[in-house]
Order: structure tokens, then C-alpha cells, then sequence
């Protein structure tokens, strides 16, 4: 086990386990599926006429997407307070920006990201987001492996 | 929706991010020693996440006639069209590249990972331009 989670595991699956949690109270007390994504397309409709951000799907949610990117942040801060300790990525601001950016445009593109392809289109058993994940697993690993071999 | 709706839409986020700090994906350096296939954990992550997901999906529809303070259980919209894959892989390029994806994104800050600040910028710039130029 430790040449395959050098790190440990238990917090891994504890990890991934609340996270469900939260995507099953979600649905459970409102109906609503938990992507992350969309946020960032949604949030767009208040600051931007363009004819996109102003879809139905995502004018209707714009609100209570907010407040769940609020609750993420009050989630990792009790993480913070309870147990955990500060941290700060090493990662370099250009591949942060850059990455971000990319990736933010490609999730609009494909409807979902980690959270809505992988974990609400997977429990979902949805093939297109099945195929969406081992596709974005194939890039991600290319991508990764190139940027450690030219730097 | 309610307030009462509110409150657990916020205690779910509340969840997800929690869990998102605990499994340490708030770290690129962790998603990315995944992706380098140094370290497996992620697959623990996303399986732990779904197998949980995916019994409240199964479950939730035959318990309840609805949800407790909402009218019907939603469904997840994917479609079998060229962006879906098309953007999954602009998706993984960029994350291979970041190790941040939306939710460490926002979730990261509740850790002080302050650097992270700069993926968010670029995620909502890119959500701009996809929608602002090639929205349907």
C-alpha cells in the first residue's frame, strides 16, 4: 500500500466520502446536482449582457451557486481550524493562471469538470461524463508529465 | 428557493469543501504527484465521492416524494456531443497543468492558499470567453 499512497490513504477515502456527503445532502434536501463548474459561467450573468450567461439554466441558478461556492470555502476553513494546518502551493503563478484558464474554458465547453463529470455524472452512471473523465484523466497525465519533462 | 433551502445548499458546499481540504485536494502538488502516478489517492478521493453519490442519487427518488425543501430531484444534464469531449480535454490540459480545478479552486482559500487566487482569476476568465465567444 505504501508504494501506492506514499502519503497514507485513510484520509484519501475519508476525504472523498464527505465529499459525497455533501453532494447527497444536496440532492436529498433540494434535488439539486453539485457540479462546480457552472458557478463560473452563472456568476457572469450578473456583470455581462452577453446572450450565454443569460440562459435560463443558469439566471435560475445563479444564486444558490454562489452560496455553495461559499459554503466551500467555510467547509476548508473549518477543515482549517479543527484539524489542519495553512498551506500555500509552490506551484508557479503562470501555470496557476494559465492551467486555470484553460481548464475554466474547457469545463464551460464540455458542461462539467472533476465535480460534475467525475463525481454527479459517474454516480449518475451518465456515459458521456464517463467518457468526459477518462478523457480529461489521459490530457491531465500527458500535460503533467510534459511540463515535469521541459522544466 | 427557500431559506431553508439556502441553509443546506450552503451545509452541503460546507461538506464538499471540507472533504476537499481533508483528502488534501486543495494542494496542486497532491493532484499533481496523481497525475505523475506517484501517488493514487485521488482514485480514493473521486471513488469514495461517487460511491457515496451515487447511493443518495439511487436512494433519495425512492425514499421521498421530493426533496425536503425543494419540488423535484434534478438530473445531470450531460450530452453525448463533440464539446463534451472536446472540453474535457481543453480540461485536462489545463489541469494537468495547474493541479487546480474549480472546486480546490474556491475551496482552497478556506486553507489560506491564497496563490490559488490566480487559477480562480484564470477559471472565471476562461468561463468568460467560452460563454462570451463560444456559448450555443
Amino acid at each position: 500500500m505504501s508504494g501506492l499512497f506514499p502519503l497514507g490513504w485513510q484520509h484519501y477515502l475519508a476525504g472523498g466520502v464527505v465529499m459525497g456527503a455533501g453532494m447527497g445532502l444536496l440532492f436529498l434536501a433540494t434535488g439539486l446536482i453539485g457540479g462546480m463548474s457552472t458557478v463560473f459561467t452563472s456568476t457572469w450573468s450578473f456583470l455581462s449582457k452577453a446572450a450565454h450567461f443569460h440562459e435560463e439554466r443558469f439566471v435560475s441558478s445563479r444564486e444558490w451557486r454562489l452560496v455553495y461556492a461559499a459554503g466551500l470555502v467555510l467547509g476548508a476553513l473549518a477543515w482549517l481550524v479543527t484539524m489542519g494546518e495553512p498551506f500555500q502551493t509552490q506551484v508557479p503563478a503562470w501555470q496557476l493562471a494559465l492551467g486555470g484558464f484553460v481548464a475554466g474554458f474547457g469545463a464551460r465547453l464540455s458542461n462539467g469538470c472533476t465535480a460534475g463529470h467525475g463525481i454527479c455524472g459517474m454516480a449518475s452512471l451518465q456515459l458521456p461524463s464517463i467518457l468526459a473523465v477518462g478523457t480529461f484523466l489521459a490530457t491531465a497525465m500527458i500535460t503533467a508529465r510534459l511540463v515535469v519533462g521541459l522544466s | 428557493m427557500s431559506a431553508r433551502g439556502f441553509a443546506f445548499v450552503l451545509a452541503s458546499g460546507a461538506l464538499f469543501g471540507f472533504g476537499l481540504a481533508l483528502s488534501t485536494m486543495v494542494k496542486p502538488e497532491v493532484v499533481l504527484s496523481f497525475l505523475l502516478w506517484h501517488d493514487m489517492g485521488l482514485l480514493l478521493v473521486l471513488g469514495g465521492a461517487v460511491v457515496v453519490t451515487f447511493a443518495a442519487y439511487q436512494l433519495a427518488p425512492r425514499l421521498l416524494h421530493k426533496p425536503w425543501a425543494g419540488a423535484v430531484f434534478g438530473k445531470h444534464p450531460s450530452s453525448m456531443t463533440p464539446r463534451t469531449i472536446a472540453g474535457a480535454a481543453l480540461f485536462g490540459v489545463g489541469w494537468g497543468l495547474s493541479g487546480v480545478c474549480p472546486g480546490p479552486a474556491i475551496a482552497g482559500l478556506g486553507v489560506g492558499n491564497w496563490p490559488l487566487l490566480a487559477a480562480l482569476a484564470g477559471m472565471l476568465a476562461g468561463a468568460y470567453v467560452q460563454g462570451r465567444y463560444f456559448g450555443k
